[in-house]
């Protein structure tokens, strides 16, 4: 049931924890939003005063590696907090309400809270074939998506399926797969990854929740706090890359030194995401300083960009191996053909011509003595 | 046929024009092989400390440059299409009426099929190589839009932001970079027929097309002067 009036501070006294924990949130939530330490004490008062706006987590084509993250961002509180406090009016993974009980809980919370609750959709939605490749509850996905969407404050789109379509959507995307964006008519905050950042995922639901409103966001629907540089541009090993210093193999002795993964197939040069700075397991580390290219796993389409360890993609329609330059070195080599073969075949055709030409100019030249 | 022949000199393309020429050759010159580089960077011998060298980031400079000199002399030879003399005119570029189309078969049947031409022959393009320059000019625009809009991130160039729509309207950075790297090629190829075209026609025709480009004129025997 939705618990209807509770302030975030109230919702957290009930659940046991104590002040201190509550002020140690709040000191987080104001980090993550970008405002600094200093700023917790507004956010407290936010926090104890303002409605907790109820929060459905819907799931549709995904692999659920978006929850796998969200549970593991670096502050363990904060994900508790999020989870006890705020996320759970509906999440099938992660509720204990099962079947009709789950599903009525759920249609509670948007007839009471209509316009006010945050939806966060995990999974791209299916369109061919009526949609049938996703069901829940009897409905199809795109059904359950839309009546959600249509009294939603504000909708987020976890991870790259929600965001572009992901894996589902690849060539040749056999259910229709299609990103969020595409179904609701409404701004949608795009929070791609495969899976998007822990802290990235906490932060984005922390600013919604303190100031009531989206982040800032880019072209794309994503927030630009964390989307709006290269993973290349922040990337450690960049030094390397301007030196031309690359990896030629896994096992070479450049991959031992860290040289730059590009010739590897590194996708840093085309992926906005924060993974060189913000990093992965409570800033442990991330795929590149493990020794791994980027996948552009951020990127809409990187499934199809493929082979991942390789700089250029194969070329469509020519097969896995080839790329640009073997098409391009095919066709150029064809071109030296055709051009030998019709300048042989210009001395043969035009023969006549030229040679008429020729015994014309040195007819009317004048001779050198003539001129003198 | 007049036993002695007299050839007039014409002034055909005007220094704008031949300036234009050369700066495009040599800026797609450098553009190809540094954009090859940028694409499939070579191994060199890994003695030095990254602080002590530049290489990449000099090849990718070098890209970058002549991609402005490209791009702004695209536009210059654009608006001399409009000021410029008549042969080069934008509509030398633009078959819009039968007679260019017919021209064009022509062309096909003299260059190609290799048969005996009757009429004049154009003292500016021919209207096939009008036509195909004019195509090429779409894809020089192409690898502009493409280039500049790689090249906005990474910089915060007011070109390269104004290009930024080319991103989603392709997909990714990964499907543009695609495009951009496999229209090398185009570039290739151009070059290789235009440039063994440009000394088919000087050797079959003997007006001097190949010097044409470098002082601006053609000549053309008097009893055909009518272009
Ligand atoms: C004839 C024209 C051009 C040719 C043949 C050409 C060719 C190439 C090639 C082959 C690549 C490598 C792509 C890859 O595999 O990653 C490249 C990259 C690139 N080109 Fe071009 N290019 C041309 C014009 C331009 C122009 C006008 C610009 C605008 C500034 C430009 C900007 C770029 C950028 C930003 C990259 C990516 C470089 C990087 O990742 O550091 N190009 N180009
Ligand atoms: C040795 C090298 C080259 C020579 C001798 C040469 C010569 C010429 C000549 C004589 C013309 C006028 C021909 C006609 O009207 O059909 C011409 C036009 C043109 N050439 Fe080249 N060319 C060379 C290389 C290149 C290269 C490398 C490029 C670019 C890839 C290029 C691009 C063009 C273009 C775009 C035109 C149309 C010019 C205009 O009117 O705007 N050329 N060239
Ligand atoms: S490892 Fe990847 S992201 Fe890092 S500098 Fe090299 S290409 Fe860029
Ligand atoms: S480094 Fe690239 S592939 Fe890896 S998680 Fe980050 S964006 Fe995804």
């Amino acid at each position: 049931m939705p618990r209807a009036g509770n302030s975030l501070w109230e919702v957290m006294r009930e659940k046991g924890y104590s002040r201190r924990d509550f002020m140690q949130f709040c000191t987080f939530a104001a980090t993550a939003a970008g405002l600094g330490t200093s700023a917790s004490a507004a956010v407290a008062k936010a926090f104890e005063k303002k409605d907790r706006p109820p929060v459905l987590w819907l799931h549709f084509q995904e692999c659920t590696c978006c929850s796998e993250s969200f549970i593991r961002a670096s502050h363990p509180m904060v994900a508790d907090v999020l989870l006890d406090a705020i996320s759970l009016d509906y999440d099938e993974t992660l509720q204990a309400a099962a079947g009709h009980q789950a599903e009525k809980c759920k249609a509670d919370v948007m007839k009471a809270y209509a316009g006010k609750y945050i939806l966060l959709v995990e999974g791209s939605v299916p369109t061919k074939e009526n949609g049938v490749f996703c069901m829940i509850g009897g409905r199809t996905a795109e059904d359950i998506l839309k009546e959600a969407a249509a009294g939603a404050a504000a909708i987020v789109a976890w991870g790259n399926c929600a965001s572009y379509g992901c894996v589902q959507a690849a060539k040749p995307n056999p259910t229709g797969a299609t990103a969020i964006q595409k179904l609701v008519n409404k701004p949608v905050i795009n929070v791609p990854g495969c899976p998007p950042i822990a802290d990235v995922m906490v932060a984005i639901v922390t600013h919604i929740l303190m100031f009531g409103r989206m982040p800032e966001l880019d072209s794309q629907g994503r927030p630009k706090e964390f989307y709006s540089r290269r993973v290349h541009d922040t990337c450690y090993r960049r030094p390397y890359y301007d030196a031309g210093l690359f990896v030629e193999a896994f096992d070479d002795d450049n991959a031992r030194k860290g040289y730059c993964l590009y010739k590897m197939g590194c996708r840093g040069p085309l992926t906005y995401n924060a993974c060189a700075v913000v990093k992965w397991n409570g800033g442990t580390s991330y795929p590149i300083q493990s020794g791994h290219g980027c996948l552009g796993c951020s990127e809409n389409g990187f499934w199809d960009n493929g082979p991942f360890y390789r700089h250029l993609p194969a070329f469509p329609g020519f097969g896995i191996e080839s790329t640009a330059d073997t098409v391009g070195l095919t066709l150029g080599a064809a071109a030296a053909v055709g051009v030998a073969a019709h300048a042989v075949s210009t001395n043969i055709r035009k023969r006549k011509l030229i040679h008429d030409q020729v015994v014309e100019a040195v007819k009317d030249t004048p001779d050198s003595k003539e001129v003198e | 046929m007049p036993a002695t022949q007299t050839y007039r000199r014409l002034y055909v393309w005007e220094m704008p024009v031949r300036l234009y020429h050369w700066l495009n050759a040599l800026a797609i010159t450098v553009l190809g092989v540094t954009g090859y580089l940028i694409g499939r960077p070579f191994t060199v011998g890994y003695a030095q400390e990254a602080s002590f060298q530049y290489w990449f980031g000099t090849v990718r400079f070098l890209h970058f440059m002549a991609g402005y000199v490209f791009l702004f002399n695209m536009l210059v030879r654009t608006y001399w299409g409009f000021v410029g003399n008549r042969f080069a005119s934008w509509d030398k570029f633009i078959p819009l009426n039968r007679q260019a189309w017919r021209d064009i078969v022509e062309v096909l049947r003299i260059d190609i099929l290799q048969t005996r031409g009757t009429g004049p022959i154009h003292i500016g393009h021919n209207r096939l190589a009008g036509l195909i320059y004019f195509v090429t000019f779409f894809i020089f625009m192409f690898q502009g839009l493409t280039g500049f809009a790689l090249y906005g991130p990474m910089s915060h160039s007011v070109f390269g932001n104004l290009a930024a729509w080319v991103v989603p309207l392709m997909g990714s950075e990964a499907v543009v970079r695609q495009w951009h790297h496999a229209m090398l090629w185009f570039y290739v190829l151009f070059t290789l027929v235009h440039v063994y075209l440009v000394f088919y026609h000087d050797y079959v025709e003997g007006r001097g097309t190949t010097s044409s480009m470098v002082g601006g004129w053609k000549f053309e025997r008097e009893d055909r002067l009518d272009d």
